[in-house]
């Protein structure tokens, strides 16, 4: 009996990875050949997928993209046997694009069977649970201050520090809160730990409950994730019937149990404290802070709250240990960060590696350039409030300090690729759009500031006084900048602002260009 | 399937939801699912379990795009209209399709068949544009290819 994987994660399903799992079971059955089918995640190489994989005496060997119409052709190429074919890869960790990443996140993600416990024991899944079972609160917040793992959602503030205040903090009852409501355009590294790798998010969610006295958790996903909801709630209906979650944890005596919400559409409750009022049952609303959500968080109890990429470093730092995982990084980032490479990029995907590549490594030598095969004009990092860099400070590199000093933010390591028929007024425009849909509404720079920055982008398009306009445009962004309550409204200014400084000659009237066509 | 309001129905949805910390968004979520929107005489009879007032309700039920208070066509497209989209030309992918179908942005066809809404990410962000038509997704999206998403659809 031959293994063939076929991915499971949506990418694959949306470039019809069910039609090539139907083919090859069709042809398999005409040809007589024993074969079975896993569903597992995906390498992260989304230019390859579909991307199959035939288990064989020499290793698995990927096909890729795969279509329905090559499958026949394929068995016909004894792809069985990995047999030479034009949509032959070779072996996948042999491939460029995997070979020079650092997976410690995604060790696991596109070679196991997301929801085969087996295969995630088999794959140093739990290690880390039961060290931390084993080693106690104080032992393990020591061990993730240690490793210098800051909050993968973008905000970057250590996750031991939080870890550390809400193990401290006395109360009846504690929670634990992953966000999963990953709103950014250009990131899906959450949605495929969701998808393709569950089981890590749950263990390390229950390494953090141990560690600072919870009982129970909550994983905010949001509503644009329908795959990712039904993977998650099927991994913890798994864990739970295994004894991963419960009254007692691998008879540790902690006990925990999870539970999956699924968001509503809204943007601004990936903003940890109108995710808490959400969960709540609340509308989105952004609360004032102090209290911070780990001394009054969710029904003002101690809360945990943390991305779920943060959660997911969790058990390679405890399996490893502290100095594992801080020893790849640099400066004050230490570690790896899952880059999402997106929109029109050539080599599109999930790239895992220590900070420090510079931009320009990232989007020409990994991501090669653009789609389009235009040149790249723009790339948008950090997701929709994230600044947008020119070609000329390719140079930076990828770190949380660098791109501060350049007055951007790698947020939760979203880089998207604009080739040289972008329109940045445009796309500056779009951001205030979004703002203002996206705006909670509790304070006045957001709520107003983004309709305003609308108007004010109309009147330069229109040739309305553009120079005075082009001023009140700067002026409007430094007070949603410093005046907002939240990162909505306080990081909206990036994109235009950046926009602005490196793209100063899209900003001109159009109007005229346009009457005159 | 949408089914038409129904007291009862609702009340049985409500029931089952009592026992969770804050309730309400899956409450709103389960409405949706059942009927395919959230019928105005939901809102006092939410209040009344929750022991919460109705214009609470009201705001979190007005607060979140997705939960719909008027019935829906039978399938509803969402087009993805985010940035990783935009950079693969997803707006005049999206015009396109609207044409075809003779709907603007939240707009159902004529005949009850779809309706189209916006999205902003879909997590495809490398492989855009992108649009989910209920719950299957559709990566490198164009007009043709949508028509046959759709065919299948009337065909299943």
């Amino acid at each position: 009996m031959t293994r063939i994987f076929v991915p499971r994660d949506v990418v694959a399903l949306a470039l019809g990875a069910n039609k090539v799992a139907a083919a090859i079971l069709e042809n398999a059955k005409a040809r007589g050949a024993d074969v079975t089918i896993v569903r597992n995640g995906s390498r992260g190489m989304f230019f390859l997928e579909p991307l199959i994989e035939v288990e064989t005496p020499a290793g698995r060997i990927a096909y890729g993209p795969v279509s329905a119409q090559d499958v026949s052709s394929l068995f016909d190429a004894g792809f069985l046997n990995g047999g030479a074919h034009a949509l032959r890869i070779g072996r996948p960790e042999e491939h460029p694009y995997l070979k020079r990443q650092t997976r410690l996140t995604f060790a696991r993600c596109g070679i196991t069977d997301p929801l085969s416990l087996d295969d995630y024991a088999a794959h140093e899944g739990w290690l880390g649970l039961k060290r931390a079972i084993e080693i106690g609160s104080a032992a393990i917040v020591e061990e993730i201050t240690k490793s210098g793992l800051r909050g993968r959602g973008g905000a970057a503030f250590p996750t031991g520090i939080k870890w550390k205040t809400v193990a401290d903090t006395k109360a009846d009852r504690k929670y634990v809160v992953c966000n999963a409501d990953e709103g950014d355009s250009g990131t899906f590294a959450d949605r495929m730990v969701l998808e393709d790798d569950p089981f890590m998010l749950i263990e390390g969610m229950t390494i953090s409950a141990i560690a600072v006295g919870a009982s129970k958790g909550y994983v905010y996903c949001r509503s644009e994730y329908p795959h990712a909801v039904k993977a998650f709630n099927a991994a913890l209906d798994l864990a739970r019937a295994a004894g991963y979650l419960g009254k007692d944890i691998l008879g540790s005596g902690h006990a925990f149990d999870i539970e999956l919400r699924v968001g509503a559409g809204a943007y601004v409750c990936g903003e940890e404290t109108a995710l808490l009022e959400s969960l709540e049952g609340g509308r989105g609303m952004v609360r004032a802070k102090p209290p911070l959500p780990a001394i009054h968080g969710l029904f003002q109890r101690p809360t945990v709250i943390n991305n779920v990429l943060s959660f997911a470093a969790a058990p390679f730092i405890l399996a490893h240990g502290a100095k594992a995982y801080a020893d790849f990084g640099m400066g004050r980032s230490r570690g790896t960060m899952p880059l999402q490479l997106a929109g029109n990029i050539r080599y599109g995907g999930l790239f895992e590696t220590a900070f420090g590549l510079t931009l320009g490594e990232i989007v020409e030598d990994i991501g090669g350039g653009t789609a389009s095969g235009r040149p790249v004009r723009a790339v948008q990092c950090g997701g929709p409030l994230g600044a947008y860099f020119p070609p000329a400070l390719f140079e930076t590199p990828f770190d949380y300090e660098a791109f501060a000093a350049k007055d951007g933010l790698i947020g939760h390591g979203g880089i998207v690729v604009f080739d040289d028929t972008v329109d940045m007024m445009a796309m500056a425009r779009f951001a205030m759009e979004f703002c203002a849909i996206e705006s909670c509404g509790k304070c006045t720079p957001c709520r107003i500031g983004s309709t305003r920055g609308q108007e004010v982008i109309d009147k330069i398009f229109d040739g309305v006084d553009v120079d005075a306009n082009i001023s009140l445009l700067e002026d409007l962004c430094q007070t949603m900048k410093f005046g907002s309550l939240c990162a909505l409204g306080g990081f909206a200014p990036y994109p235009v602002m950046s926009a602005l400084r490196h793209y100063p000659e899209d900003f001109r009237p159009r109007t005229a260009a346009v009457a005159a066509e | 399937m949408p089914a038409v309001f129904d007291a009862q129905r609702a009340k049985d949805i409500i029931d089952a939801h009592l026992a969770l910390e804050g309730p309400l968004l899956p409450i709103l979520h389960a409405f949706v699912e059942e009927f395919g929107f959230v019928d105005d005489a939901a809102v006092p009879q939410i209040a009344d379990a929750l022991n919460i007032t109705r214009a609470e309700v009201h705001g979190v039920l007005t607060f979140y795009h997705d939960f719909r208070r008027e019935p829906a066509g039978r399938h509803i497209l969402k087009i993805c209209r985010a940035e990783a989209c935009q950079a693969r030309g997803c707006e005049s992918v999206a015009d396109h399709c609207l044409a075809d179908l003779g709907v603007d942005w939240h707009g159902t066809t004529a005949d009850g068949a779809i309706t189209v809404e916006p999205v902003y990410c879909l997590g495809l962000c490398a492989n855009g544009p992108s649009a989910l038509f209920d719950d299957e997704p559709i990566a490198e999206l164009t007009a043709d290819k949508l028509v046959g998403v759709i065919e299948e659809a009337d065909a299943a």
